[in-house]
């Protein structure tokens, strides 16, 4: 009866309730959206959660330390390198280890390759979702591949890397390596003119990206946003250069910055950021002194990672990961194993106001929208 | 850049007196979990401190309490962090929502509920993040038993044995006495942690 009374009322029958996802391509894995549309317009969003959870705290906190590691690859598995990267600091803080310069410059150099692959691949898939499918993508995949190659070779793997250790990087960077690094470094400007002569001011893009999925910088900075997202609303506010954490304090780089913060500010900040990371390359590559590549007193854990026992404390690491700030907590109670570990995650917390940010619009630029913000499934669900 | 915490103690006992605050590892414990509120709207309207920004939600557990700390920075004024923390007695684990203050709390309080059982009162959304709705207990804390997943049920039995497939007589029977008593198997914990 009540059903029926429903749907006499007009309003009422007009709302559409879908279930957007787990399936659908645009949602990178496993995400359902509740959507509530009125005709093509969205009036009501709620994002569901845990498809790909496997409880990653609980499984960290009955391992090892140095076993760890390999776990937070699986976190945000597009740049794993960035993911150890702030693990291995958030444990040297807590166990007061010092890195070498060598190892310090070897983490800045595979941390911003990491950075350039992520805001390609990226780049490539808000364009698929956008209705754009494949032919950027696989032009952004093409030189994805070469620094993949290139991962490969150095850390023997191409996603999953486990290439930092506490107090240095497990292998040293060889010059042929570097050579290979350079190489990259100065033939990628000309990809990156071809990439945005393509799409910078192609007007199917602007009409699509421009004045969509608008974020205020009051909202962005209250909601917890953090990276590329943050920084399109017009927030100056990049980890890096804040805590200026390891040794990017050495480094001249700008913080590029959107005006309007919609999706193609996001875009476009992604792009200048490439540029701003491929700068930051060409210093280190002149600048890589020779040297140790591992700190000599955490030597004997690599061997034997149960005797790696930080003292009774609490530390909280943060990195700007190309996704935003990823902070990991980890509380020690003198034994090998954490008494507690959380991961701070960037891709949970920059869905918090996905509703705000589609409320109005039409379906479709509510998938361009979560394009823009770059989620990946395996760090928002952990 | 680090404000030191007996500076934001200090401050905090000038303006708000009737906050009990207690340092612990360059943190402000809050005695009392009600004067959570009044604590950050302080520190994020204080032009001195400005945190506007909350960073990190989450719970631990330490056998005898639950804690909830809480990591500020100030996008504004580019320092932090400020690390609050709250604790609150196991069975009944009740602590102030800062979603009204901070957005950035909506997600990762529902988060701490789901793993340790806090409830954030005041919260808008309160459901659980990862799990389902029907899920029982909460994985984080340190007495979560986990269940034992290659023990079968009567359920699972039935619906195997209506499809032809032959279950041995030891499981039926396990599954029968762990059903009348009415309780589910519980996975043995290593003695020694893995490696």
């Amino acid at each position: 009866m009540e059903t029926s009374q429903a749907l006499k009322n007009t309003d009422a029958a007009q709302i559409l309730e879908i279930n957007f996802g787990p399936q659908h391509p645009s949602t990178h894995g496993v995400f359902r959206m509740t959507v509530q549309l009125e005709g093509e317009k969205i009036c009501g969003l709620k994002p569901v959660f845990g498809y790909l959870h496997r409880n990653h705290e609980q499984i960290a906190e009955n391992l090892p330390y140095a076993a760890i590691m390999a776990y937070t690859d699986r976190l945000d598995y597009v740049n794993a390198l960035a993911n150890n990267f702030g693990y291995a600091i958030t444990i040297e803080k807590l166990a007061g280890l010092e890195v070498p310069e060598r190892a310090e410059y070897v983490r800045v150099i595979m941390a911003e390759l990491a950075r350039v692959v992520n805001h390609i691949t990226v780049i490539g898939f808000m364009l698929n979702d956008l209705g754009a499918f494949f032919t950027p993508l696989l032009y952004a995949f093409r030189e994805r591949e070469r620094i993949l190659d290139l991962f490969e070779e150095i850390t023997g793997s191409r996603l999953m890397n486990n290439f930092f250790r506490f107090g240095g990087v497990k292998r040293d960077l060889t010059g042929a390596n570097l050579a290979a690094i350079q190489k990259i470094v100065s033939k990628f400007p000309a990809f990156l003119k071809e990439f945005e002569d393509l799409l910078t001011k192609n007007e199917i893009l602007c009409m699509r990206c421009q004045n969509i999925g608008i974020l205020s910088a009051e909202t962005a900075t209250n909601a917890g946003l953090t990276g590329p997202v943050l920084r399109a609303s017009g927030v100056n506010y990049d980890i890096r250069k804040v805590d200026s954490y390891s040794i990017y304090d050495r480094f001249d780089f700008k913080i590029p910055l959107g005006k309007k913060g919609d999706v193609y500010d996001r875009y476009y900040v992604r792009i200048l950021e490439i540029r701003e990371s491929l700068k930051i390359l060409d210093q280190a590559l002149a600048k890589i002194p020779q040297g140790e590549i591992m700190n000599k007193k955490a030597l004997p854990f690599l061997k034997m990672p149960r005797n790696f026992k930080p003292p009774v404390g609490e530390a909280y690491g943060r990195v700007e990961s190309p996704k935003g700030e990823l902070g990991f907590y980890v509380v020690s109670d003198g034994t090998p194993q954490p008494w507690r570990y959380h991961v701070r995650a960037p891709s949970l917390i920059n869905l918090t106001i996905l509703e705000e940010m589609c409320l109005g619009q039409k379906i479709a630029d509510a998938i361009v929208t979560l394009g823009s913000i770059d989620i990946v499934l395996g760090e928002t669900d952990r | 850049m680090n404000i030191p915490v007996e500076e934001i103690k200090r401050e905090l006992e000038a303006h708000l007196p009737d906050v009990k605050l207690r340092l612990i590892r360059n943190s402000l414990l809050i005695e009392n979990p009600e004067d959570l509120t009044q604590v950050a709207l302080f520190l994020k309207e204080n032009p001195k401190f400005l945190l506007d920004y909350l960073s990190s939600v989450t719970g631990a557990d330490y056998l005898n309490y639950l804690e909830s700390v809480y990591h500020f920075y100030s996008m504004a004024k580019k320092h932090g962090p400020v690390v609050l923390r709250v604790r609150a007695p196991k069975n009944n684990a009740r602590v102030p929502s800062l979603v009204p203050i901070y957005r950035s709390a909506e997600l990762q309080e529902r988060e701490a509920f789901d793993t340790f059982g806090i409830i954030y009162e005041g919260h808008p959304d309160p459901r659980r993040l990862f799990m389902w709705e029907e899920f029982q207990g909460h994985p984080l804390r340190k007495d979560y038993q986990q269940e034992d997943a290659e023990v079968l049920e009567v359920a699972d039995i039935a619906w195997l044995e209506a499809r032809g497939i032959k279950v041995p007589d030891e499981m039926k029977e396990k599954a029968k006495t762990l059903h009348a008593a009415g309780q589910r198997a519980v996975a043995q914990k290593p003695e020694k942690p893995r490696n």
